[in-house]
């Protein structure tokens, strides 16, 4: 006991640290805690799902001998009579990036332990998100009314419907399940559960402020995931 | 004082980092995303297209995962845990182009009159 701390403070860097950590018998994540590990685990699973769908949406487009709809007029709108291609996404874009920023910002108030701040900004987040899945149910009404259906659309290839459905859904679902638990991390913050090291209700661990972190991670990805399929499915 | 002394080293998970690092980010997203949007406004066709688009997309998923969610601070051994395998679906990729160019061929072969 006289030098429990000799370990990690001469931990070394780089390759050498890689494989001291994996091979250390120990807990191979040194710096990062359980909770944060898990989140990042959750969040290479749901890359898989997500990768899958792309890969689906890519295979079924490459595979068509039908045209596809050209996604830069489908998703314009018309602004003081002509039409603005993707306008409704370049917006959705830009407010699913502002609601990283003022996550990141929140983190990094929750670890001054300034709850006002951290709450404020966890709320602008949810905000953001939830004006964001709003966008997303104004675009799928708009394209029903049009006539776009899982088995078909007036412009092209079957396939199209489903790919929009199924990922653009999938990803909403996501945004709407981060927006809850964005709300109720706040008020945690708010409580301040996370100064008092109240326990949670499922994991009964105390609470800390690196919790919003790991909510942050999680609303990151969202917003991450978005920059792909913005990239392959609306500019492709 | 030894058991404080690893409670210490312990918090090093506590990112702290200024805030203007994460407005410079910030900005440069908005940056990157118009830049992808204006591809598509101005209409560009072909590999300029794909290869600005795809630039564009790595350059903003690369800044939200390196600043964002911290990994640029992280330990090589999470980098790795976590990046390393979504790389792995670049294979499945492959598999997937040859796989759909085959089932066009066989289309184009035999449905297509």
């Amino acid at each position: 006991m006289t030098n429990p701390t000799r370990d990690s403070l001469t931990r070394p860097d780089g390759w050498e640290g890689f494989a001291a950590d994996w091979s250390s018998d120990q807990r191979a994540f040194k710096t990062a805690s359980w909770g944060k590990v898990m989140m990042w685990i959750f969040l290479l699973s749901d890359t898989f799902v997500f990768s899958c769908f792309l890969l689906s949406y890519m295979t079924v487009r490459m595979s068509t001998t039908v045209p596809w709809p050209n996604p830069s007029e489908v998703f314009a709108l018309e602004l003081g009579g002509k039409p603005v291609p993707l306008i409704l996404i370049a917006i959705m874009t830009f407010i699913l990036i502002s609601s990283s920023g003022t996550m990141a910002m929140a983190v990094n108030y929750g670890y001054r332990r300034d709850r006002d701040k951290t709450a404020a900004l966890m709320l602008m987040t949810a905000a953001f998100g939830a004006s964001f899945v709003g966008m997303q149910a104004f675009e799928w009404t708009k394209l029903i009314r049009e006539g776009v259906r899982p088995w078909g659309n007036p412009w092209g290839a079957e396939q199209f419907g489903s790919s929009f459905f199924m990922i653009t859904g999938f990803h909403g679902t996501h945004v709407t399940i981060g927006v809850i638990f964005l709300i109720i991390i706040a008020r945690k913050v708010w409580r301040g559960d996370f100064d008092q090291e109240k326990p949670g209700f499922f994991t009964s661990r105390k609470g800390r402020y690196e919790n919003v972190e790991i909510m942050g991670l999680y609303w990151h990805f969202v917003d991450l995931v978005w920059v792909f399929i913005f990239a392959l499915f609306y500019l492709w | 004082m030894a058991q404080a002394a690893t409670r210490a080293i312990g918090h090093v998970e506590e990112q702290q980092h200024p805030i203007k690092l994460y407005l410079v980010v910030w900005g440069w997203l908005f940056v990157l995303s118009t830049c992808s949007y204006l591809v598509d406004y101005f209409g560009l066709q072909g590999y300029l297209r794909w290869s600005l688009i795809l630039l564009f997309m790595i350059l903003k998923a690369g800044l939200i995962v390196a600043v964002f969610m911290h990994m640029a601070w992280e330990r090589l051994t999470l980098i790795y845990a976590i990046l390393l395998p979504p790389v792995l679906v670049l294979i499945f990729v492959g598999m997937m182009v040859f796989e759909a160019n085959y089932t066009l061929f066989t289309r184009l072969s035999f449905f297509v009159t």
